[in-house]
């Protein structure tokens, strides 16, 4: 169940992967399998498996309700799962909390990103972990770390010393996956990164997240966006109805495809015709379930 | 300084602060500075007002900057000094502290009750602080944990506080002939400078390390600017609101052994002018209503001004009646500059 055969091109070296000390950041195999969670009488999701291995980018995409913010919770710790199992380099782990998801080395970027207008770059980065001196702020060790963390992220932010008020849709979304790296994590969870973003911004946060994966992560990436979700991940996991529908590698996969696993008009044309359904990997399941299962 | 005045928690520690030339390029330029200098006019309101006052008073009258009338002011100023500052605090969350005179009430009559009964000065000035601490952490529990609006809370404690003075002193003010008093209002380390206004800028420059320099002022301006992402990045607004009532109601009870310092007496009426002159203070020094965006040292120098002001109309002859007048058009002007704060 551990890290799949790593994809394509871009991948990133073996090195990358190496042992977690590694400054330049180094990924952590994610692995979940057979994850359900029930909300009352609404079962949310039943049966999830997803892998992510070091310095991969497996995008999550779904409809509304399709379980993706669920699950996506199940694995930032903000969520505990009634079943199945999830591991980390191969050991079982329980994720107690987004506190304690973080101490694993999982890192989320939520879709309303969470960042204080008022304060500065440094102030956000470091939010709630600040660094301290003999009770004082460490504004020197916070602000040197801040550029390191940016220029990791070959970040393009005037200063650091600036309100976040001042900034860019972009150049916030910047600052929170930064942020996300303050605890060098080996997963970073990216919620909706190009949400409310207009094009160039848009690329430049698609340029933040393969550098994420040069870095060696493994990144989850949640979007609505098909284009996107094409151009930087390295494989596709389809959600619908709280199942895996389908599983791609991006590069054999369309819009179209996508879009009909997403809504299942594939499992429908297919079965129709007989057909085995569509869907790129090993990993495909195919879904009967009729809508009024999840409710 | 000027990170005081912008709120922005970087210190003069920082390698680098923000400055035009390094935080905009190109296009921007020219409309940034020209923000920045409309903001600076909003920032260092005070400061600027209090400049011309201290100017124009001096000219219509040379004896305002004598020795002994610049002594009484800033010994005057002492007592509003720290309750702009306490009242800095709860701004800082979005909130406000409309009970801060009255709880000052309540530590004088706490402090003359104790003096009354015999007790020692150390233990006179422990009870004030404890009386004033104890009516903030009522105040943060109820809009915190309670969840009730802070306008209501505080309006709340104003009335119980000053109640609470009048019932514990049965409305008799108690003279406190206390050489020590005498000593730390008239005295002082330096000429014009007594041991109050020394205590005053101690309170000052203790709370501008606290707001701009600790992990707890940061937070106190995230729970005011961003109350969402300061939960979402675990900090416990609740308990943050709790603190900075409840450091508040502590400066209050300070306030107060400064007040009793100076009349040597004990009145246990409520004195509201310190409630108003507070938040006008705290409004000058362009302390935004909405939170977030805080300073220690305008406040400051809001209530140096308030005091300037005061005294400068009396030392004109100007009726009493038309001081509140002049205070309200000051505040209000000062609000009108903030609009054009960035």
């Amino acid at each position: 169940m551990t890290s799949p055969d790593l994809t394509k091109t871009q991948a990133s070296p073996a090195s990358d992967r190496a042992g977690r000390g590694d400054p330049a950041g180094s990924g952590l195999a994610l692995s979940l399998s057979g994850v359900g969670k029930r909300f009352g009488a609404v079962q949310a999701l039943s049966d999830i498996s997803m892998e992510v291995a070091a310095g991969e980018v497996v995008a999550l995409v779904g409809d509304n309700g399709a379980g993706k913010s669920t699950l996506v919770k199940i694995i930032a710790g903000v969520y505990q799962p009634d079943a199945g199992e999830i591991r980390l380099d191969g050991k079982p782990v329980s994720i107690a909390g987004p506190r304690g998801a973080q101490n694993l080395g999982i890192a989320t970027v939520f879709q309303d990103l969470a960042l204080c207008d008022n304060l500065d770059v440094v102030a956000n980065l470091f939010l709630g972990r600040e660094r301290r001196q003999l009770g004082v702020l460490d504004e020197v060790s916070m602000e040197q770390e801040a550029w390191r963390l940016l220029r990791r992220l070959s970040a393009k932010i005037p200063s650091v010393r600036i309100p976040i008020a001042a900034l860019s849709g972009g150049q916030r979304q910047t600052v929170a996956i930064a942020r996300s790296l303050v605890g060098d994590p080996g997963i970073v969870i990216l919620d909706e990164p190009t949400a409310a973003l207009g094009v160039a911004q848009t690329a430049e946060v698609l340029a933040l997240v393969r550098r994420l994966r040069e870095t060696g992560l493994g990144v989850i990436l949640v979007s609505h966006n098909m284009s996107d979700v094409l151009a930087v991940a390295d494989r596709i996991e389809v959600l619908r109805l709280g199942r895996n529908a389908a599983s791609f590698r991006a590069a054999d996969v369309s819009v179209e495809q996508l879009v009909a696993a997403i809504t299942g008009a594939s499992e429908r044309d297919r079965a129709e015709r007989g057909e085995a359904p569509i869907g790129g990997t090993q990993q495909t399941k195919t879904v009967d379930a009729p809508a009024g299962e999840t409710s | 300084m000027s990170t005081a005045a912008t709120g922005t928690p970087a210190g003069p520690s920082a390698p680098s602060k923000a400055s035009p030339p390094d935080s905009s390029g190109g296009g921007g330029q020219a409309a940034f500075s020209r923000l920045a200098t409309v903001g600076f006019w909003a920032d260092w309101a005070a400061l600027v007002g209090l400049i011309v006052l201290v100017a124009v008073f001096t000219a219509l009258d040379p004896s305002f900057l004598s020795s002994g009338n610049v002594t009484g002011m800033l010994s005057a100023s002492a007592a509003l000094v720290i309750l702009a500052v306490a009242q800095t605090f709860v701004v800082a969350t979005a909130g406000i502290d409309l009970s801060i005179a009255s709880v000052t009430t309540l530590g004088i009559v706490v402090l003359g009750q104790l003096y009354a009964g015999g007790q020692p000065l150390a233990v006179c000035f422990v009870g004030a602080v404890l009386a004033g601490l104890l009516a903030g952490l009522v105040n943060g529990f109820l809009v915190a944990k309670a969840k009730i609006t802070d306008f209501v809370v505080t309006l709340g404690m104003l009335s119980a506080a000053s109640g609470l003075a009048l019932v514990l002193s049965d409305g008799q003010p108690v003279t406190v002939t206390e050489g020590f008093f005498f000593d730390i209002s008239l005295d002082g380390p330096v000429e014009m400078v007594s041991w109050i206004v020394v205590a005053a800028i101690v309170v000052a420059v203790i709370a501008h390390v606290v707001l701009f320099h600790t992990r707890f002022g940061t937070h106190v301006l995230a729970t005011g600017g961003s109350p969402e992402a300061a939960t979402a990045t675990g900090i416990s607004t609740a308990r943050v609101k709790v603190a900075v009532y409840a450091i508040a109601g502590l400066l209050a009870g300070l306030a107060a052994i400064i007040i009793v310092a100076r009349l040597g007496s004990t009145p246990p009426a409520a004195n509201t002018t310190y409630l108003l002159n507070s938040v006008a203070a705290v409004v000058l020094g362009g302390v935004s209503l909405f939170g977030g965006k805080a300073s220690i040292l305008g406040p400051v120098f809001g209530a140096l001004l308030l005091t300037v002001l005061l005294n400068g109309l009396t030392t004109l002859g100007v009726s009493q009646y038309y001081q509140p007048l002049s205070v309200g058009v000051v505040v209000v002007a000062a609000a009108f500059l903030m609009r054009f704060q960035k």
